[in-house]
């Protein structure tokens, strides 16, 4: 166990765990701003796997990572639309349409990276960027500040995010219709624009939480994100709705996970303890849940259609 | 609310997941053919070109002598959905049906009991569950695993070597086993760090278990199973070289694959094919190895091994000759 408190492991740990976070992070966020609405959008998997293939072919064809990026953001935003106009305008179950969301982007991103490109090849993304003068402190430096420009793109949209749900008018109408949309309505507030709008946004986080995947991995495959965007949306809960807890539900996934994985390379833990060990990120994730569930309520619409003639 | 409006769009957008999911999840590249030829279907957990498990077994049954007609649904890393298939291939009246991966065998004892007239195998596994319509396949992968191992052993500069396994069960535990057993046998004094990530589908985690051997030092990977991928970025990101198997990976780095362990299934299932011609459904188990060339390690001239390939391809002489013991 030595072999764990050094501080190798430490900079590999920290590392590890803020890019583990990252997509997490950003799907986290667009559904934050969704749920903040009353939209909950249980197809955040499927839209991140479409914009990682969008991304991703993309990539392959114009060898441009920020192209790539673009095309996961527009994907994204494609995929809002359809949410939108089947959740708002056809006001049909959210939890439903989700899963069909979900459902439809893992077929359709295997379906066409199977036609489009076959066999898994590499693509190159975006190299580190060394943040001046802060990159060179020893060890810290490190472990913060030499990151994708991916990373640090996520980590400044908390700030961003938390901005815009608090301190802008936009940001009070969107918790209004996510507490009481007749209410939010009564005042003039247009619910259906407001959800729209946040639907978009949240499916383009999705869509560019599913970009940064790919480019990061520099690989696409079937199913790549292996359940991620439910774990995002549980964090969501686990962040009480709020950007900056959602942030901490992230890094705190992304940190367990990369603490096990060192414990494992350093053969500190094995056989069936290494199974175990395996399950603490989802584990941790679930007991916080439980406990913040239990103290924080969420938008009383949630899930909620609104119909302005009922 | 639930109104007639919103059912009915309930009702087209489950339409639109479900045909969706089948056209991913089921891709089929020829037709069943007609009653009279010989038919083979394959089951398999992860997509047709994932240059490891599943493509292994795809180039395999084209490789077949005496095959009509192939059907594949690939993708079926549920298991419920893998029983579901391979119950419809028995229905359907395929003359083999091939399950692909050791999570499917507690399902295909049940479904082969209830086709008592249809040959199935599955794999990796030595177990026939007692069942006359069931052949079983597995790979002696600690043989190409102890080649490699030897290999990578030789050529390390830094003596750290990581290896990223997805669960330890069937043909990737024998691998790492071999591996590691194979590095110690040509330098005790390098360290062999070996992650099992528990899970054959996690890209992202495969490639921060390869960033973790990264930063332990390590500048030679390898590892098994589909989720490799994300790995093998890694290690050309990090100017690391990397050992394949299941299937030929060099095309995911031509300056990087010292050499793939390639599973040449074949080998096995011909002899399956033919039985199942002649009246025999199965009950028996069969290896592939370098000795039957079932197994075979493919090199890649693109990367200068050194001396190292020598000594791989006199290991795998000594084991064709049964003169090494890869001990796992």
């Amino acid at each position: 166990m030595t072999d764990f408190f050094t501080m190798a492991s430490l900079v590999f740990v920290v590392g590890s765990g803020i890019r583990l976070a990252t997509p997490f992070l950003l799907a986290g966020l667009g559904e934050t701003i969704g749920q903040r609405s009353g939209v909950l959008n249980l197809g955040v998997d499927g839209v991140m796997l479409l914009g990682a293939f969008g991304a991703y072919w993309t990539i392959l064809e114009t060898r441009s990572p920020v192209t790539g990026v673009l095309v996961g953001l527009a994907v994204g935003l494609v995929m809002g639309i359809v949410y939108g106009v089947v959740t708002v305008t056809l006001r049909a179950e959210q939890g439903v349409s989700g899963i069909g969301i979900f459902l439809f982007g893992l077929g359709m991103s295997d379906l066409l990276f199977q036609k489009k490109v076959g066999t898994p090849l590499p693509i190159r993304g975006f190299a580190d960027w060394h943040v001046p003068v802060l990159s060179d402190i020893p060890k810290v430096g490190e472990m913060f500040f030499q990151h994708s420009v991916l990373v640090y793109l996520a980590f400044l949209l908390v700030p961003v995010v938390a901005f815009l749900l608090n301190r802008t008018t936009f940001g009070l109408n969107v918790r209004a219709v996510g507490e009481n949309p007749a209410a939010a309505d009564s005042l003039g507030v247009s619910v259906a624009r407001v959800r729209y709008t946040t639907i978009l946004l949240a499916n383009g986080l999705a869509g560019l939480a599913g970009a940064v995947l790919a480019i990061e991995l520099g690989i696409f495959q079937q199913n790549l994100t292996n359940g991620q965007g439910f774990i995002a949306i549980a964090l969501v809960y686990f962040g009480a709705w709020r950007p900056v807890g959602v942030m901490g539900g992230a890094l705190l996934f992304g940190m367990v996970s990369a603490t096990v994985l060192q414990w494992k390379t350093l053969g500190l833990v094995s056989g069936a303890t290494s199974s175990l060990t395996a399950m603490a990120p989802a584990v941790l994730t679930i007991v916080a849940l439980v406990v913040i569930s239990r103290t924080v309520g969420q938008p009383a619409a949630l899930t909620r259609p609104f119909d302005r003639g009922r | 609310m639930y109104t007639r409006r919103n059912r009915k769009w309930l009702g087209l957008t489950a339409m639109l997941a479900v045909l969706a999911l089948a056209a991913g999840a089921c891709s089929s590249d020829e037709e069943a053919a007609d009653d009279g030829l010989f038919k083979i279907a394959v089951v398999a957990p992860s997509a047709s070109n994932d240059l490891a498990f599943t493509q292994s077994i795809v180039d395999a049954v084209h490789a077949l002598d005496g095959v009509d007609a192939i059907d594949i649904t690939d993708g079926t890393f549920i298991v419920d959905d893998a029983a579901a298939a391979v119950r419809g291939y028995a229905k359907d009246g395929y003359d083999l049906v091939i399950a692909h991966g050791s999570q499917y065998g507690g399902s295909l004892q049940e479904i082969a009991g209830d086709f008592p007239d249809t040959a199935f195998a599955w794999g990796t596994s030595n177990d026939t569950f007692g069942l006359d319509n069931v052949s079983a396949y597995t790979a002696a992968s600690d043989q190409g695993g102890y080649v490699m191992g030897a290999m990578a052993a030789a050529m390390t500069s830094s003596g750290v070597i990581g290896v990223i396994g997805p669960i330890a069960v069937g043909d990737a535990k024998l691998y790492v086993d071999g591996f590691v057993n194979g590095a110690a046998a040509q330098d005790p004094g390098v360290t062999v760090n070996v992650n099992y990530i528990e899970s054959f589908s996690d890209v992202a985690l495969a490639a921060e278990a390869a960033e973790g051997h990264i930063a332990n030092g390590a500048d030679i990977l390898t590892g098994t199973a589909q989720m490799v991928v994300g790995a093998t970025g890694v290690a050309a990101e990090n100017g690391a070289r990397w050992f394949g198997t299941q299937s030929n990976q060099t095309s995911l780095g031509e300056d990087m694959v010292v050499a793939s362990q390639v599973y040449k299934w074949e080998k096995a299932l011909q002899g399956i094919v033919n039985g199942v011609k002649n009246g025999d459904l199965g009950g028996s188990s069969h290896t592939i190895n370098l000795e039957n060339g079932g197994i075979v390690i493919e090199f890649n001239d693109g990367v200068d091994a050194g001396d190292a390939r020598a000594i791989g391809e006199g290991l795998i002489a000594d084991i064709k000759a049964r003169m090494v013991d890869t001990g796992a």
